[in-house]
């Protein structure tokens, strides 16, 4: 690059002068090596080479600025990893003081959130894709869009504040039915140390199932704005050629929308899911925390990582603080993997863009 | 109908014309030609015309059928019936929730089965998902309605109480009324570290997204997908890499600058990545025009793409802000709560809006609820306010103009083609004076006066 700007600029000044007229005679094809090739390579002006080299640089700081995350977790997670060691995967307990810690619990609790919350966010957001996509027109349509916009916008305090106030009093009644009538299934089961069937109100308030609803809610935007992405992608002719073979709407929503649209589906689930393990803030204000897998997501008690983290840093030591950093990077790996393969899968299912 | 067939006769001597000219090379072809065209006479389609004619409005193909309506009707009636009769009467069932689960589940069978009385299968299973689709969205958007108003209301215990904007908490304890203590202190907090925030990440946020189109490459597609990655950072690692990075290496304390940074680590993937889809609607046409009129690349990013994209870029930095707004857990983290005023962003704590929020209803007392649920609606009302803002200014695609701006933009243009077109025209009447005046005796007739008179009318 270099050499060739160096170059150029005689080079570039003759052929220009040819260009205008002003020695034709010269011009001759028979002739080609009379005088030197052309150089086609452009010299960037200054401005141009200024603004490349800052675009260039912001670009690089938003790189590093990821990386710096994943590199000062793990330096400062190192200390912690090093004591615990591969136990640190399975150890339920949670006491850096006594070099007895562990993620199993925690990583539990926030693996049955998101689940559930994935139980109701994916329905949810699915039929929301296909109706702001299929079934609305024109300015509904678009007011649709922008609902969905602003509930992702709806800060997760404020979701965390519905889900204590009045989520929590008003969904204890179907928790409770569900373990009545379902509590053959070890999930739905709501029992005591002695495994004696509990009914009353108490033993189901601040349950991963009620944390599970309102992260629920919080990802749906997420996951709806890549579904109906990928939906209204579907390609046009395929969905005339169902109509026109006398499908129903629902008929060609099937036959054509689904299976063209399977990678948002499955992306933007994923994309939902990574949001839902990082979720803190929502969960912190539901939950009662406790150490122990629970199994029964209708019983008081469970944890998560960011809500473990959220809990204790104000009152750890430096090495505790690190045990913290420890329970974070694994967050943050889980969540980029996740984030990494949904983004494939999404990217994957469309044709020529990039993304979005 | 009347001169129907008038176009008959004369739309096939019209359209084989040419053909013939064509196809007339062997006198063999011709002869087919010809029967064919005769064939087509006979055969062709008769369109009617439509002069005359009433046009009536047009037909709306998805309007519901009287007995559509009939049948959803009757089906939430028969559904809401059976839910009042089993939590009315049979006894297991109890709760608002269960209520209206068990009304909906009732609804969609009875739906099912009046729409079968008249159709086959394949139309109950359009119409029942058509219900159950679009009762999704009204499940999802009743519950964002719901979540609103609901801190709304509940916040109107605190709101009307003026010194809840004028005081902060600082001699206002747990157990005192609402008449004494506010959230002034979150309010400039959440508005300073925004402000920080926005200083960083407006330039650093456009620019990258600046270098993933303009720029590109190979390295612009990693750039693209590492902040695409940074979309799903959950917000508590975020406060504990500013924790482990700036307080622990820098600072040493806790303070609102922290704060910032985590939030700006939080709004930058989202501005890039709306910032992006935006600059990636600018219309290439625009970007070869301006390239064409030998323009550098930045001047071309400068005078062209910017301009068209920029309202959408403020739709994507006011999206980032609403984002930033909220954002809690880094705040706790990073910055810590506190109860008094302070603006030094470097010293100490400072608390922000949804870090009170958290705050107030970790407290038992109803009144510090109330100042909870108030400081949450306050924080909602920004949000909603910023969004409206960004949906007043950025509504509409790059380039798409409203009425007045459009007739000031021709009406601009107009004024730049008079001017360019003037002043060519003088320099080359002077031209042609000063290449006549020595030779010819009459230079008051310039080559180009026609034209100037063209564009001049």
């Amino acid at each position: 690059m270099p050499i060739s700007s160096l170059v150029s600029p005689p080079l570039g000044d003759s052929p220009l002068g040819d260009a205008f007229g002003t020695e034709p005679a010269d011009v001759d094809p028979s002739s080609p090596d009379s005088r030197p090739r052309r150089s086609l390579v452009s010299r960037p002006s200054i401005s141009d080479s200024v603004f490349r080299s800052v675009a260039f640089s912001a670009g690089t700081i938003t790189v590093l600025i990821m990386l710096a995350v994943g590199v000062f977790l793990s330096l400062r997670a190192g200390d912690a990893l090093g004591v615990a060691g591969f136990n640190f995967l399975f150890e339920q307990d949670w006491s850096p003081e006594t070099k007895k810690f562990g993620i199993a619990s925690v990583l539990f609790g926030t693996i049955t959130i998101a689940v559930i919350a994935m139980c109701v966010a994916v329905p949810l957001a699915l039929g929301t894709a296909l109706l702001i996509s299929e079934v609305a027109q024109g300015r509904l349509k678009s007011t649709l869009v922008t609902l969905v916009d602003l509930m992702a916008a709806v800060p997760s305090v404020v979701f965390g504040l519905w889900g204590v106030f009045f989520l929590q009093a008003n969904v204890i009644p179907v928790a409770t039915w569900i373990s009545t009538y379902f509590g053959w299934i070890p999930f739905f089961s709501v029992t005591d140390a002695t495994g004696q069937a509990l009914t009353e109100a108490s033993a189901f308030t601040s349950s991963a199932f009620i944390a599970g609803i309102v992260v629920g809610l919080m990802v749906v935007p997420t996951q709806t704005s890549v579904m109906r992405e990928a939906f209204s992608q579907a390609p046009i002719g395929e969905r005339e050629a169902a109509f026109a073979l006398g499908s129903t709407r629902w008929g060609m929503i099937t036959s054509v929308v689904l299976p063209f649209g399977r990678g948002g589906i499955i992306g933007g689930t994923m994309l939902g899911l990574g949001r839902a393990l990082g979720e803190t803030i929502a969960v912190y204000m539901i939950i009662s925390p406790i150490f122990t897998i629970n199994w029964e997501v209708l019983k008081t008690g469970t944890n998560s990582v960011s809500a473990l983290i959220a809990l204790r840093y104000g009152e750890s030591s430096s090495f505790g603080l690190s045990a913290l950093m420890a329970a974070g990077l694994v967050l943050f790996l889980i969540t980029l993997v996740i984030n990494f393969t949904a983004s494939s899968i999404v990217a994957r299912s469309r044709s020529g863009a990039e993304s979005d | 109908m009347t001169n129907a067939p008038s176009t008959q006769a004369t739309d096939p001597a019209a359209s084989a014309g040419p053909s013939t000219l064509v196809m007339s090379e062997t006198a063999v072809e011709l002869e087919a030609e010809l029967e064919l065209q005769a064939a087509a006479v006979q055969h062709t389609t008769n369109i009617p015309s439509s002069d005359g004619i009433e046009i009536g409005p047009r037909r709306r193909m998805r309007a519901a059928r009287v007995d559509d309506q009939f049948n959803i009707l009757g089906a939430a009636a028969a559904g809401l019936a059976i839910a009042v009769l089993l939590f009315g009467w049979f006894g297991p069932l109890s709760g608002y929730v269960g209520f209206v689960i068990v009304a909906f589940i009732a609804f969609i069978g009875f739906y099912a089965l009046l729409v079968s009385l008249k159709s086959d299968w394949q139309e109950v299973k359009d119409r029942v998902m058509s219900v159950v689709l679009s009762s999704a969205g009204v499940l999802l958007f009743g519950a964002l309605v719901f979540v609103v108003a609901y801190t709304l209301v509940r916040g109107q215990e605190a709101l009307p109480h003026l010194n809840f904007f004028t005081d902060s908490m600082e001699l206002a304890g747990p157990l005192d009324g609402l008449e004494l203590g506010g959230i002034v202190h979150a309010i400039l907090g959440t508005l300073m570290q925004i402000t920080m925030a926005l200083i960083v990440t407006v330039p650093l946020g456009i620019l990258t997204a600046l270098f993933l189109n303009e720029v590109g490459g190979k390295f612009a597609r990693f750039v693209r997908t590492i902040s695409d990655a940074m979309t799903a950072l959950p917000s508590i690692v975020a406060g504990l890499f500013v924790y482990s990075a700036i307080i622990v290496l820098i600072t040493h304390q806790r303070s609102g600058f922290a704060a910032s940074m985590a939030i700006t680590v939080m709004m930058l993937p989202i501005v890039i990545r709306a910032s992006d889809i935006v600059l990636r609607l600018v219309a290439g046409n625009l970007r070869e025009a301006a390239y064409a009129l030998g323009s550098t690349r930045w001047r071309t990013v400068w005078h062209v793409v910017l301009p068209t994209a920029r309202p959408g870029l403020a739709t994507a930095v006011i999206l980032g802000t609403a984002r930033g707004i909220g954002e809690t857990s880094p705040v706790l983290l990073t910055s810590g709560v506190t109860a008094v005023v302070n603006l030094n962003p470097f010293e100490g704590p400072m608390i922000s809006l949804p870090l009170q929020v958290f705050d107030f209803v970790k407290s038992p007392e109803p009144n510090m609820i109330a100042r909870g649920f108030g400081a949450a609606a306050v924080l909602i009302l920004l949000v909603l306010a910023l969004f409206a803002i960004a949906r007043l200014i950025g509504g509409k695609g790059p380039g798409d103009l409203s009425r007045a701006q459009q007739q000031r933009v021709v009406a601009a243009s107009g004024r730049d083609l008079k001017r360019i077109t003037v002043a060519a025209d003088r320099r080359f009447q002077l031209e042609a004076e000063l290449a006549a005046s020595p030779d010819s005796s009459s230079p008051t007739v310039p080559p180009l006066d026609p034209r100037t008179k063209e564009t001049s009318s």
